[in-house]
């Protein structure tokens, strides 16, 4: 048989690439040597030359089209499902971006896809959180091609390239066999939430809030020492539905996953579809003031109080040692 | 313009999900069964495009076994005009969203709606995978994570604003498109005891899986279902200070 390929999807918009790519690749060596990388993008060069650095890629190909400007699933599904053949493993990050793509890919290929695995224990065999992460799912796959998308936070990124170490991957443009502008969607406007904070699904810390907060205006207690932390900002959806935060914010089952080294929960109970986004984190911190709130159960220390007085004195003190 | 939904019958939301013993599964016995919350968002909004008279029929279906009737039931209560059951020996879990997917497209071609809306993921396999997979099958556009909608009958298209993890897009989908549904798209009504008891005239067809000529593969095995590694609960501080300095001298996280 011949050796296992990889096509690992990119996510990118256009200038950079997306983290979660470097965290899929690393899932992608655990499965072979021969990575391929694709970008789908327009005036995407600066996108494919990122992902040409990342340690562990053989070759990136390139499709630079207007169509695939602004990820059109069905556009970047239908690039994808003609360059599938040559693979045994198509991965994506299991963020929005790839969860919207390769069902459809999987679907054409007449395959399953596996969502967002967590560890692989050889090559048709993978580990997936269910439940809400209440369970864990040791689940072989019987199909050709494995169609899966990877949980970031379970997969440490590959060396970036910052520190050259080794030359860039080739970076192959592919000639476009057919048309991919589909014309079924159509992208009309975009509200992205720019903050000058770190991204939340890869920061170190993260500091979130829940309904606790009572408002966004005081979520500005919160932005204070995530700045002095060098923090990312996390929320419930209970604080998002309540419209304390944008939607990006959202840690839990239906959100983000973070499994940051340090994560400070403020007024969270700890509801089981919040800890599915949460508790992998390696230190958690929980400041609530209700002594039984379930948060307790999994915070390395516990700090029971009314968040009001303790975000103050919280500050106060990560300023003394500055 | 017509409507599918399908819903799922899964372990309610509330419920603490154990594990079995022997790692085949999750314990189901005597377990409070609900409709997937997701799809109870994409049933509401067929509904409010109901009573904004853009929608004229809304057909729930299910897949699953005899007991997911009861679902069924639920979704004709919620406004679902009829339901289908497709019923299987085996619970839905069994088969992957492919499968799923598969035989919502047969149905999707008798039926031939406009609009199909479902939940972005159903809370027990988490997969996020149908919606997407039953429009690849159709090529039908699709917009997924929905929390806004609004068709546009004259120009055959419908808009979704998207929860992406940036924050928000919009994409304009032709029709007939699918759409997956996040929870924010709407606030799903009580069932009124009223609709309840008009729900049990409302017509169900239940339709054994063995008679849809559908073939169906095997794509994966469950090798074992296990619990979780359960963290431990750590110590109580008493202040601010104390906490920082844990967070310093002890867990080095600072
Ligand atoms: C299908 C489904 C999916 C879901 N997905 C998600 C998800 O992805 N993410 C998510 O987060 N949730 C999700 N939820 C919602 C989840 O079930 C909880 O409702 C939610 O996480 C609760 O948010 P909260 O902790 O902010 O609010 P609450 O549960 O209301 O808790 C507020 C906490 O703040 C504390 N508090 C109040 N005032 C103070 C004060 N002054 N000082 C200190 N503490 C204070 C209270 O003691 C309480 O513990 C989902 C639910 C469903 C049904």
């Amino acid at each position: 048989m011949k050796v296992n390929r990889v096509l690992v999807l990119a996510e990118h918009d256009n200038q950079t690439l997306k983290v979660s790519t470097a965290n899929t690749v690393r899932a992608a060596t655990e499965l072979s040597e021969d990575i391929t990388v694709l970008v789908a993008g327009y005036q995407c060069a600066a996108v494919a030359k990122a992902a040409s650095l990342l340690d562990g890629v053989n070759e990136v190909w390139v499709s630079d089209l207007p169509c695939f400007e602004h990820g059109l699933a069905e556009n970047v599904a239908e690039l994808m499902i003609d360059l599938a053949e040559a693979f045994q493993y198509i991965l994506a990050p299991a963020t929005t971006y790839g969860k919207n793509i390769l069902p459809r890919v999987a679907a054409r290929l007449d395959v399953a896809q596996i969502s967002e695995i967590t560890g692989i224990l050889s090559p048709d065999t993978f580990v997936r959180p269910i439940y809400a992460g209440n369970a864990l799912l040791t689940i072989q796959s019987l199909d050709p091609i494995k169609v899966i998308t990877v949980r970031s936070t379970a997969f440490e990124a590959v060396s970036t390239g910052v520190v050259a170490t080794k030359e860039p991957a080739p970076i192959v443009n592919l000639a476009s066999k057919k048309p991919y502008d589909l014309g079924l969607s159509q992208f009309l406007r975009e509200e992205p939430h720019v903050s000058k904070r770190p991204e939340l699904t890869s920061a170190r810390i993260v500091i979130s809030g829940g309904r606790g907060l009572q408002s966004g205006e005081n979520f500005k207690m919160l932005e204070e020492i995530a700045d002095k932390l060098g923090a990312a900002l996390g929320a419930t959806r209970a604080a998002v539905d309540a419209g304390f935060v944008p939607n990006d914010y959202q840690i839990g089952q239906t959100g983000k996953v973070v499994a940051p080294d340090l994560y400070i929960a403020v007024g969270i109970s700890g509801a089981i579809q919040h800890l599915a986004g949460m508790k992998d984190s390696k230190v958690i911190v929980a400041i609530n003031k209700d002594a039984d709130a379930p948060i307790f159960q999994v915070a390395d220390y516990g700090l029971v109080g009314d968040l009001f007085e303790i975000l103050p004195e919280l500050s106060k003190e990560l300023v003394i040692r500055k | 313009m017509k409507c599918l939904i399908p819903v799922k019958r899964v372990i309610d939301f509330n419920v603490k999900v154990r594990v079995k013993s022997d790692g085949t599964g999750v314990e189901t016995d005597q377990v409070k069964m609900s409709m997937n919350p997701f799809d109870e968002v994409a049933l509401e909004e067929a509904v409010r495009l109901k009573e904004k008279v853009i929608v004229k029929e809304i057909i729930a279906i299910s897949i699953g076994v005899s007991s997911a009737q009861e679902t069924c039931r639920v979704a004709l209560a919620r406004g679902a005009d009829r339901a289908i059951l497709i019923e299987t020996n085996v619970e839905t879990n069994e088969m992957p969203p492919l499968s799923i997917a598969k035989i919502l497209k047969y149905f999707v071609l008798q039926e031939k709606p406009d609009l199909v809306i479902l939940g972005k993921q159903a809370i027990d396999d988490d997969c996020n995978q149908t919606g997407q997979m039953l429009a690849a099958l159709l090529g039908w556009a699709q917009g997924t994570n929905a929390s806004g909608l609004n068709v546009n009958a004259s120009t055959g298209s419908v808009e979704v604003i998207r929860e992406v993890d940036g924050g928000l897009e919009t994409l304009s989908l032709k029709l007939p498109a699918v759409v997956s549904v996040d929870l924010r798209l709407n606030e799903p009504r009580y069932i009124s005891l009223p609709n309840i008891m008009k729900a049990k005239s409302k017509p169900l067809q239940i339709i054994p899986m063995g008679d849809l000529k559908i073939e169906l593969k095997q794509h994966l095995k469950t090798i074992q279902v296990e619990p979780p590694v359960m963290r431990r609960s750590g110590i109580k501080v008493n202040n601010a200070k104390e906490l920082v300095d844990k967070l310093r001298n002890e867990a080095k996280v600072l």
